[in-house]
């Protein structure tokens, strides 16, 4: 991890790590965009990566998911390559909600929930009582089952996302990655969604890891939080700890105060405007 | 809307499929009743479970007419059902065999096949179909992807536009050099299914096993892959392999509709659409249905082709279109 810049103890998170990324580089066409890239994330937790436009966030997490291939490196999930185990192995352990899934018009909300069980079913084995139960529960989990008989496309933006967790949700994997699942959002529903995922690692002790782009957001929600820039990781650590001013102004080039937020203890950026307002004042 | 009102499970579960499949009954049996000379459906009936060869109408029924209501319903099915596969899996409403080119393309090589090098051997027509219809395929995927932005679904319209324009005027020149030659082929080239010889079923038949088997075990993939290839990779889905399968299918059934009775059009566009209407977007649903409804379709439209302007017969694709452009124009209105 030498090439971290700020390097802090993960002590406050639970020490099992099912899924790691170790020297990763991955990329379009050839291109690396993320380059010998390690993480371990912990179990049970709510990882979330942020980052500038094109640092590569996103591309990591299509890697782990092994939507991408690697062009150096491994990511090991339960300590065997996912590139290399069959896919539906791996879906049966790890789900993958990319950004802004479109679902075909007129597609139910049931319909919709019940693709995420497609690794648990087979040419023979088509639809259980074991799927319909999943289903049910996961929709229930996310809260759309009043919507089940309803057009995916009549939903609001908040609904809509909640129907795609529901799907990962009823995959029943034990890791859930999520590619900003917030963007495009209300605040409001945001940090509703964002409730849902934290209880989801919490309560039900599983692993999300989450591209966000709302830095406050972030420091509100995430347990291990993951800065990367060009390509790498610049910081990681629990928010209290990356969450700086410093860390800020180096990965976003944003000159921010750090708050605390009394109710939660957590931290608060607020970037620095001041010098804006004078210029356009004069 | 209606899809709602479908239920997946129990005694009422099976209502609507065997409803539908008492339509297609009816319809095949009101299409081997019509013809030249009308014949009751009772004595249809009759000559199907109870052959008499004495029975100068039986005779009609099972030599001439059974043959080709058997072909309007495997013509139907196929291209209804390349016609779902292909909108799922390019996740654009416009796509069906004919407007993706790969009618032509299928059309074209036999024609070539045909008429240049005068082979008419019925055992491989299906196979140069196929070759046709894959090699237009490819064409218009190669010019939409090569065409900045991608293979979107405008892009891949437009391309299986040029394609069709320039088959189609290739097709032309040669059965404007050759008339003798091309004779036959004219009526055929217009989508019929009259005078069709029986061995061409026999040809095609593993062509048309091939594509309905794939096609129906990749239909609750297809439902995924409409969402997306990183949500159906997520789920655990090869795309890649999907993909392949589905072209294969398609390429499959196009050949066969083409072997049998020539460039369709639009039944692979309308029937889908409207049969989304009732099931909702999941193909496992999508895709049985359109083969029912595909059918049911083209017994319909072959029945009217030979009704409309009785005693001549209107060649049968042109009833497709003559039929289906006002119904495509009325689900745009409702829908699309």
């Amino acid at each position: 991890m030498a090439s971290h810049l700020y390097v802090t103890t993960t002590a406050t998170l639970p020490d099992g790590c099912r899924l790691s990324a170790q020297g990763v580089s991955a990329g379009y066409g050839g291109a690396a965009i993320v380059q010998d890239v390690s993480l371990d994330v912990p179990d049970g937790a709510l990882t979330v990566l942020v980052g500038p436009n094109g640092c590569g966030k996103s591309t990591l997490l299509k890697a782990m998911a092994r939507v991408l291939p690697v062009s150096a490196g491994r990511v090991l999930l339960d300590g065997a390559p996912v590139h290399e185990t069959p896919t539906r192995d791996v879906a049966r352990r790890l789900a993958m909600l990319p950004q802004g899934p479109v679902a075909p018009e007129g597609l139910r909300v049931r319909e919709l929930v019940a693709q995420g069980r497609f690794p648990h079913q087979s040419l023979l084995r088509q639809w259980s009582r074991e799927d319909a139960r999943a289903v049910e529960a996961a929709m229930a989990a996310a809260d759309v089952a009043q919507f089940a008989d309803r057009p995916v496309s009549d939903l609001s933006g908040g609904q809509r996302q909640r129907c795609w967790i529901a799907m990962v949700l009823a995959q029943e994997t034990d890791v859930i990655l999520l590619d900003e699942p917030t963007t495009f959002l209300d605040l409001k529903v945001q940090i509703d969604l964002m409730g849902l995922l934290r209880r989801i690692a919490h309560d039900e002790g599983r692993t999300l890891v989450v591209v966000l782009h709302e830095l406050n957001v972030a420091a509100a929600f995430a347990d291990l939080l993951v800065m990367m820039k060009g390509g790498r990781i610049v910081a990681e650590g629990p928010v209290g700890l990356a969450f700086t001013a410093e860390a800020l102004s180096d990965v976003f080039g944003l000159e921010a105060s750090i708050l605390t937020d009394p109710e939660s203890g957590r931290p608060v950026c607020v970037p620095r405007v001041a010098r804006g307002f004078a210029l356009a004042a004069q | 809307m209606t899809a709602a009102a479908l239920p997946r499970h129990g005694v009422a579960a099976w209502v609507a499929p065997l409803g539908g499949l008492v339509v297609l009954c009816l319809a095949f049996g009101w299409h081997i009743a019509v013809g030249a000379k009308t014949i009751p459906l009772g004595t249809v009936a009759e000559a199907l479970l109870a052959y008499d060869a004495g029975v100068f109408d039986h005779v009609v029924i099972v030599d001439l007419r059974l043959p080709r209501a058997v072909l309007a319903v495997l013509v139907g099915a196929s291209l209804a059902v390349a016609g779902a596969l292909m909108q799922g899996v390019t996740r654009n409403p416009l796509a069906e065999p004919g407007i993706l080119g790969l009618l032509i393309g299928a059309s074209f090589a036999v024609v070539v096949f045909v008429g240049v090098f005068d082979l008419a051997s019925p055992a491989l027509i299906p196979l140069v179909a196929a070759l046709g219809a894959l090699a237009a395929a490819m064409a218009v995927w190669g010019i939409a992807t090569a065409a900045p932005g991608g293979a979107t679904p405008l892009t891949l319209v437009l391309s299986g536009a040029a394609i069709t324009a320039f088959l189609g005027a290739l097709v032309t020149v040669a059965t404007l050099l050759d008339e003798q030659t091309f004779e036959e082929l004219r009526v055929w080239l217009t989508g019929s299914l009259a005078g069709r010889r029986g061995d061409i079923l026999v040809w095609t038949l593993p062509w048309l096993t091939v594509g309905l088997v794939i096609a129906f075990g990749v239909a609750r993939q297809v439902t995924a892959l409409a969402m997306g290839d990183e949500t159906a990779v997520g789920l655990g889905m090869r795309v890649g392999r999907l993909k392949a399968l589905v072209l294969l299918a398609v390429v499959a059934l196009t050949a066969s509709a083409v072997a049998i009775a020539g460039p369709m059009g639009f039944v692979g566009l309308v029937v889908p659409h409207a049969v989304r209407l009732f099931v909702g977007q999941d193909y496992r649903l999508v895709v049985p249905w359109s083969a029912l409804a595909g059918a049911i379709y083209l017994l319909v439209v072959d029945i009217a082709a030979r009704l409309v302007l009785a005693p001549i017969e209107i060649s049968t694709g042109l009833v497709t279109a003559l039929l289906g452009a006002p119904i495509f124009v009325w689900l745009v209105r409702a829908r699309l």
